[in-house]
């Protein structure tokens, strides 16, 4: 079977990991700790395909019906 | 000691499993009876009724703890079980540690390298991700139960079968082997700390062997109370009945085995303990019968105490009974505004609020305790600075003791005119089914409530019942009287529109009052505007010849702010392919310009309930909800003074149709029945063309409904042509107050066709529907089409029809109930604790973030427009100026 890349399929948003330095100007943007933002599995196919590893934070940004453009955080947790 | 003294902050909790030597370090008696009292009604000691239990009767002191009846808490006593057995709550955990441990030497069953491996992650996760471990735990389990031979010992590993509730197996070559409890656990007991940790359990607090019981701690005799009949007979608690029976087994066991009993008995006796024990938990457990009281009723055990609507949780933790409240029907009251409740006089003088006197109310207080509890206002407590109550109930003379109050007293006043109290109707399904109202004490024994606020409650008065509240501080007020008093509810956060607004009578005045034909004269104009509570002056006649006379448009004009300006279509709007606005002849267009209607009627869609982008809507959001209250408690009044004084009725001969009209219905009617007849004779043939994805039973049923649909369209509208403008139904109908044109058909024309599950009714006898049809008769009349109208009548076999899809409706009306509020509960159970933070996150109690901008726009949906954060289309229109010109 061919692999598909399932990053170019349309309904798939992007996913860009964060660096130390955003995830520290995240963190203190909205005074959190990482776990408090919602998680991601490292086993979601788009983790084990841009190769984030748990303790990672990802940035989302995808189409939404009623603002547009929105950008979302997930911390990456193993399992 | 204080609370003070005494409180902690819990910074976690952690939940295990008591040992069984905890179990008999917290138990003060060893039970080993199971009788209860003598004949003289003493408890037996070492029974079950033991006095080191607590004591359940008055003036009594505790054996153990020295305290009478409120403080002693009570304390458990245990039974030595002669064998072990399964606790039922952990049977399945149980059996995962089974199959996921060695038969022979009870280890793990991973290899070497995946038990460091694991150990490894498991450190790891408790470290990083807590939350995780129950999962990694999890997969262990899953990886050690595939394993088939033991990597310690090197032994072959059966499998294990597990039989609900307490059962199980293990499948030899031989054949299957049932585990007694004692072998299980003692290959439990050989799971080491580390083996447990890796299963999700902390050994400290859990040793898996503590699954299986040994002993069983019996509660305290307050947690399971007898009580005394009035003939003198005792009854015990269904839980002591059956620790009675548990006891009554045991002992018997532990005859049998002390005399050397054949094991066949003992293992009778066994299971008998083990049920006994499995139903002392739970007596609902699925694959056993339940044990029954004498009377055969079953008993309620632990699991039953707990469980469900009347369990502990939902009955006594998440719902309890509240002080300072009253209940009773509800009616309607046109007269007081929408902010007010009236509360009957008797329930005024109940319901008290506490008011500490200064020296600006000291003369009012003394009147209040002078009037006491029985003349309204007064009072019925006074709490003197010590704490110390006076019941003004019982004192002759009132008076002296309102001369000894001082500054620094609480008088528990009656609640009078202008208190604010919450006012509630179940089900409390959104945040308007609670509001703050300002009380209005009136006369006779109803509450009383404005009509417009009907709609929020999802209220009517065939009987309905509502609850008050009465907020108690002053806090509670000042937040009741902010956040939700009923003007600070009318646009619902459901969708952006006012919930509150006309219904019915109000639509229907509204409607007449503006029409283009009302003309009124100056003592009419006077009358309508003095009982709507208008103080202004009368305008000048909007026509002066040949007699002055004022339009309802006027009127109605005079309780909008100057400023408003707005165009809509209303209700009766025709949906004119090219709409003449201005100029339409239904007087469908509406435009107010500077606060003046100048065309157009209002109705529905200007001042209806639920209506969003109406008049109503824009008053609220623009000028405030004073103003939006001020324009529903007073021109809402001027609508129903004009319905009042006009008189608005409802009678057969609405529903009657001239003799050409009744022909033209019925031609329409038996055209559908011929056409019905021709789709069969169609069909009959073999001539009729399947529809795509259809069979040809199906394609004919589509078609036939179809055509008798349309049928009764027609014949709705033949009969609309004939029916007078005076025609109060179709009044009603078209300006949205009540009922629909569809209704008027089904009383004047056709009542159509009756469906079961949206097909043609079909059921009934074989292969027909009743027998005065032939078998296998297709034809509408055969399957629930309803020819006559309500006001002919319908025949027999119609009336079973339409009985038939009457019937459904209500079905599902039921269904649909208790399906959404089992849903309902779940949301809010699952919601309750999420709240929006000030920087626009939703997040948890734990300030998890569970959306990083409320609803992706951060659009509050009370404060939107339908919806949407602004309705641009309006703005522009405002801005370049409303209706054109
Ligand atoms: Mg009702
Ligand atoms: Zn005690
Ligand atoms: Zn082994
Ligand atoms: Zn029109």
């Amino acid at each position: 079977m061919v692999k598909f890349d399932i990053l170019s399929h349309e309904l798939v948003p992007k996913f860009f990991i964060l660096s130390k330095e955003e995830v520290e100007a995240l963190r203190h943007s909205y005074g959190i700790r990482k776990e408090s933002l919602p998680w991601i599995r490292r086993s979601d196919p788009v983790c084990k395909t841009i190769g984030a590893r748990p303790g990672d934070v990802l940035k989302i940004e995808r189409s939404s019906e009623v603002a547009g453009r929105t950008v979302v955080y997930r911390y990456v947790v193993p399992g | 000691m204080s609370i003070a003294e005494i409180a902690k902050s819990i910074k976690s909790i952690k939940f295990g499993l008591l040992s069984p030597d905890e179990i008999r370090k917290m138990s003060v008696v060893n039970i080993i009876t199971a009788d209860t009292y003598d004949e003289d009604g003493v408890p037996i000691d070492a029974g079950l009724m033991d006095r080191k239990l607590g004591t359940i009767e008055p003036g009594q002191k505790c054996q153990t703890c020295g305290n009478r009846v409120g403080q002693c808490p009570g304390h458990f006593g245990h039974i030595e079980l002669a064998r072990p057995v399964i606790h039922p709550g952990f049977a399945k955990t149980v059996y995962l540690m089974l199959r996921a441990s060695c038969w022979n030497c009870g280890r793990l069953l991973l290899t070497k390298e995946e038990y460091d491996k694991y150990t490894l992650m498991m450190e790891r996760y408790k470290r990083r991700w807590p939350q995780l471990r129950f999962k990694l735990a999890d997969r262990i389990v899953k990886k050690a139960t595939k394993t088939q031979e033991c990597a310690y010992c090197g032994k072959e590993q059966f499998k294990i079968k597990f039989e609900k509730p307490t059962t199980y197996y293990e499948e030899h070559p031989e054949g299957n082997m049932k585990l007694a409890p004692n072998e299980i656990r003692s290959r439990l007991e050989r799971l080491t700390d580390v083996d447990a940790a890796l299963m999700g359990l902390d050994a400290a607090l859990a040793r898996p062997e503590w699954k299986i019981l040994t002993v069983l701690p019996v509660p305290p005799s307050s947690v399971r109370p007898s009580i005394t009949l009035e003939s003198g007979v005792r009854s015990e608690d269904d839980l002591t009945h059956k620790l009675v029976d548990i006891i009554r087994i045991n002992e018997r066991l532990k005859e049998n085995i002390d005399a050397g009993a054949p094991q066949l008995i003992i293992e009778d006796l066994w299971e008998l303990l083990q049920y006994h024990v499995t139903t002392y938990f739970d007596n609902e457990t699925s694959g056993i019968p339940p044990a029954r009281h004498r009377s055969g009723r079953p008993l309620r055990t632990i699991a039953q105490r707990l469980k469900g609507k009347e369990g502990r949780f939902r009955s006594n933790l998440s719902g309890k009974r509240v002080d300072f409240s009253a209940r009773t029907v509800i009616s309607p009251d046109p007269i007081i505004s929408i902010n007010e409740v009236g509360v009957p006089i008797d329930i005024a003088k109940l319901l008290t609020i506490p008011e500490r006197i200064n020296k600006f109310n000291l003369d009012q207080m003394k009147v209040l305790i002078e009037n006491g509890p029985d003349n309204h206002p007064g009072a019925n407590y006074i709490i003197r600075p010590d704490g110390r109550r006076i019941d003004l109930r019982f004192p002759k003379d009132r008076r002296t003791i309102a001369d000894s109050v001082e500054i620094g007293y609480v008088v528990e006043r009656h609640i009078k005119d202008g208190d604010v109290v919450l006012f509630n109707r179940q089900p409390s399904l959104h945040r308007m089914s609670i509001m703050a109202h300002r009380v209005r004490v009136l006369p006779y024994k109803t509450f009383r409530l404005n009509l417009c606020v009907c709609p929020p409650y999802n209220a009517d008065f065939d009987g309905d019942e509502m609850n008050l509240h009465v907020p108690q501080s002053e806090e509670a007020r000042a937040e009741a009287l902010v956040l939700m008093l009923v003007q600070e509810q009318i646009l619902s956060p459901r969708y952006g529109g006012p919930i509150m607004g006309g219904i019915q009578d109000y639509i229907t005045g509204a409607y007449m009052l503006t029409r283009k034909s009302t003309l009124l004269t100056r003592e009419e104009a006077s009358q309508l505007l003095t009982s709507a509570g208008y103080d202004g002056s009368l305008p000048p006649p909007g026509i002066t010849k040949p007699e002055e006379r004022w339009t309802g448009k006027q009127l109605a004009s005079l309780f909008l702010p100057e400023t408003f300006n707005y165009t809509l279509r209303s209700n009766v709007c025709q949906k004119c392919p090219q709409c003449k606005k201005d100029e339409c002849e239904n007087d469908a267009y509406v435009v107010i310009k500077n606060g003046k209607l100048i065309a157009g009627v209002i109705d529905k869609k200007s001042i209806g309930a639920g209506q969003p982008e109406s008049v109503l809507h824009r008053l609220v959001k623009d000028y405030g909800t004073d103003k939006g209250r001020y324009y529903i408690d007073k021109a809402f009044k001027l609508f129903l003074s004009y319905i009042d004084s006009r008189g608005l009725t409802i009678g057969l001969d609405d529903e009657e149709l001239p003799e050409e009209a009744k022909e033209r219905v019925r031609s329409v009617v038996e055209e559908a029945e011929k056409k019905t007849a021709k789709l069969i004779e169609i069909y009959n043939q073999g001539l009729l063309e399947r529809l795509p994805g259809r069979t040809l039973e199906e394609t004919l049923e589509t078609k036939i409904m179809q055509g008798l649909e349309e049928a009764r369209e027609r014949a709705g509208e033949v009969a609309g042509q004939y029916l007078k403008d005076s025609n109060t139904a179709l009044l009603m109908a078209k300006t949205g107050a009540r009922g629909s044109l569809m209704n008027l058909a089904h009383m004047v024309a056709c009542v159509g066709q009756q469906s079961v599950r949206g097909e043609r009714i079909t059921r009934g006898y074989q292969n027909r529907t009743l027998p005065h049809f032939k078998p296998g008769d297709l034809g509408a009349k055969a399957h629930g089409f309803v020819y006559s109208s309500y006001k002919d009548k319908l025949n027999p076999i119609e009336f079973f029809f339409h009985a038939m899809g009457g019937r459904e409706g209500l079905v599902d009306t039921a269904v649909r109930t208790s399906q959404s509020g089992y849903m309902q509960r779940r949301l809010i159970n699952a919601l309750q604790d999420i709240r929006v933070e000030y920087d626009g996150t939703v997040r948890g109690t734990d300030g998890s973030i569970i959306q990083f901008k409320y609803g992706d726009d951060g659009v509050d949906p009370a404060k939107s427009d339908h919806g949407k954060a602004v309705n641009i289309d309006k703005i522009i229109e405002r801005v370049v100026g409303a209706g054109g010109k």
